[in-house]
């Protein structure tokens, strides 16, 4: 199963870290990478509901291939979602459907981001992204 | 080097303890607080020597447990100074106990009828009066607040009036840590023959309250937040307005006498506790008030008013916080300009500082004030002002980080 470049990526450089400062601080710098989300695109409808900042995410499936983009006002989960959109932006729709994501935040030494309890919107984010493959297939 | 607020009662609750071996400093006890041993050896005691039914069987088990639970409810009363101007119901939560009144009551309006609540309410004291304001077509007046985050008596003044029927008010924000107006508000409504029910879900935690003098209706608090379990809430009715309540969730001892067809049912307070009620959180509850009852009470509020102070005056010292209102106890919140609450809470958690960040239950009083969220920081007696030093320090860094 191919696993996008990005994603390699991510996933050496938060092995790599040592402390929970380091691993906010690439957090932050992974957010800041993420492409601006178009104004036109930051409506209501885009909004992923149940999150304690604006999070927005589109998706279309081009050519047969997912591209995600999103973005928030928030910089935690905006590192949180770049994280995402690396693992999933490019893949197919079987190989999405395929993807264990909460795997791909334990690998990443971020499944804490996912307990239930947390209210940043990471849970909801998966949730949105779910429902837009679900309606476009 | 002495510390300047220790807390001389922080051993008699072995959780805190159990958390800061594991780094975590709590403080957020306006969500929920830490158990006293007292409670948790009364409720070991209580199913290690015979768990029971109350208010039902005849045998020994049976009628130890139903004294231990009506021992529990005169507890209650004399914690409220109750007396015998009314009765204490136990119901599941502060939550269930306000929409028993909002369902209760219901037979009481009428369509252009007004409920006055205020800005500040959290939704517990805010969606029952709501949904009961939609199906009856009432008015739900909301009174605004000052910028201390109080509420404006002389806007209350003018909003409560002849149409309105029943005035519901916190005592104590849970937001803004401020003390209501209650004896102005609550003479106010009397003068229009409006009923009167007050939150004391956090009022209830910062010193003592006694009903007859406050002369509302109805007070409501939940258990969890006194130091107390979960589970169980607390509705104190003054008998007169206990009249008027109506029976709402059937089941269980609450019946008189029951037919196919027909049931009539017994007044308060076990006309009002359907089913079997939280026995051991109830005995739970009164072996937290004993513990509270036997505190130097003068010790625990200015013990209180020193860490409000010196957290009030870390937070005010630092570049850029903004702390929500003026709040007189118990708690701050504040945000801070050019960083998000969520990315502050993020980094605050990760170095085990246990706040609440978000919109606490109120979200139009955070919309009102153009807030997307806050940070709580909330204090009960077992905290000292090492945890605070720890959690500026966390801020600190945290802020270092995000700036």
């Amino acid at each position: 199963m191919s696993v996008p470049v990005e994603a390699v990526a991510a996933l050496e450089a938060f092995q790599a870290v040592g402390s929970w400062e380091q691993r906010a601080r690439m957090l932050m710098q992974w957010g800041e990478r993420l492409p601006a989300l178009a104004d036109d695109e930051k409506v209501e409808a885009n909004l992923v509901q149940g999150c304690e900042s604006l999070v927005w995410l589109v998706g279309r499936l081009q050519g047969g291939h997912w591209q995600f983009a999103a973005s928030s006002d928030a910089r935690m989960i905006r590192g949180l979602v770049a994280l995402l959109l690396a693992r999933v932006n490019g893949l197919s729709a079987s190989e999405l459907q395929a993807v264990d994501l909460p795997d791909w935040f334990a690998q990443l030494g971020l499944s804490r981001q996912l307990s239930p309890s947390r209210s940043n919107g990471l849970n909801a984010v998966l949730q949105r992204m779910q429902d837009l493959t679900r309606t476009q297939k | 080097m002495t510390m300047l607020v220790p807390s001389p009662w922080r051993a008699d609750f072995p959780a805190i303890a159990t958390l800061q071996r594991q780094d975590q400093t709590y403080l957020d006890s306006a969500a929920t607080t830490q158990k006293p041993q007292a409670l948790l050896d009364a409720i070991s005691h209580y199913y290690a020597n015979g768990a029971a039914n109350v208010h039902r069987a005849q045998h020994l088990p049976g009628a130890h447990a139903t004294q231990a639970f009506e021992d529990s409810r005169s507890k209650v009363a004399q914690w409220l100074n109750a007396g015998d101007s009314g009765q204490i119901v136990f119901t599941h939560g502060a939550t269930s106990a306000l929409n028993l009144l909002a369902y209760g009551l219901e037979h009481l309006f009428n369509a252009g009828d007004e409920i006055v609540i205020s800005a500040l309410e959290h939704h517990a004291n805010l969606l029952p009066w709501q949904q009961l304001a939609k199906r009856r077509a009432l008015t739900l007046v909301i009174l605004p607040l000052g910028d201390d985050g109080v509420i404006d008596l002389q806007a209350a003044a003018e909003l409560i009036g002849p149409r309105t029927r029943l005035l519901a008010v916190s005592q104590l924000s849970n937001v803004l840590g401020a003390w209501q107006p209650l004896e102005a508000l609550i003479t106010m409504a009397k003068a229009h023959g409006a009923l009167t029910v007050v939150d004391g879900a956090q009022g209830i935690v910062h010193g003592r309250h006694d009903v007859q003098a406050l002369g509302c209706d109805f007070y409501v608090f939940s258990s969890h937040k006194l130091y107390g379990p979960d589970g169980v809430g607390v509705l104190y009715g003054r008998n007169e307005a206990l009249h008027h309540l109506r029976h709402w969730q059937f089941g269980g001892e609450m019946v008189q006498q029951a037919d196919y067809h027909s049931a009539s049912f017994r007044p308060a307070p076990l006309g009002f506790e359907a089913g079997t009620p939280p026995i051991a959180s109830v005995i739970g509850l009164g072996a937290s008030l004993d513990y509270l009852s036997s505190l130097d009470q003068q010790a625990v509020v200015a013990h209180e008013a020193a860490l409000h102070d010196y957290l009030l005056r870390g937070l005010k010292a630092r570049n850029g916080v903004q702390v929500l209102g003026s709040p007189h106890v118990a708690l701050v919140s504040f945000v801070v300009e050019g960083v998000h609450n969520a990315d502050l809470a993020h980094l605050l958690t990760e170095q085990g500082i246990a706040v609440r960040a978000g919109h606490h239950c109120a979200m139009p009083l955070l919309k009102a004030m153009q807030l997307s969220g806050a940070i709580r920081v909330s204090l009960a007696l077992y905290n000292d002002s090492d945890d605070l030093e720890r959690f500026f320090e966390a801020l600190d860094q945290a802020l270092d980080m995000l700036r």
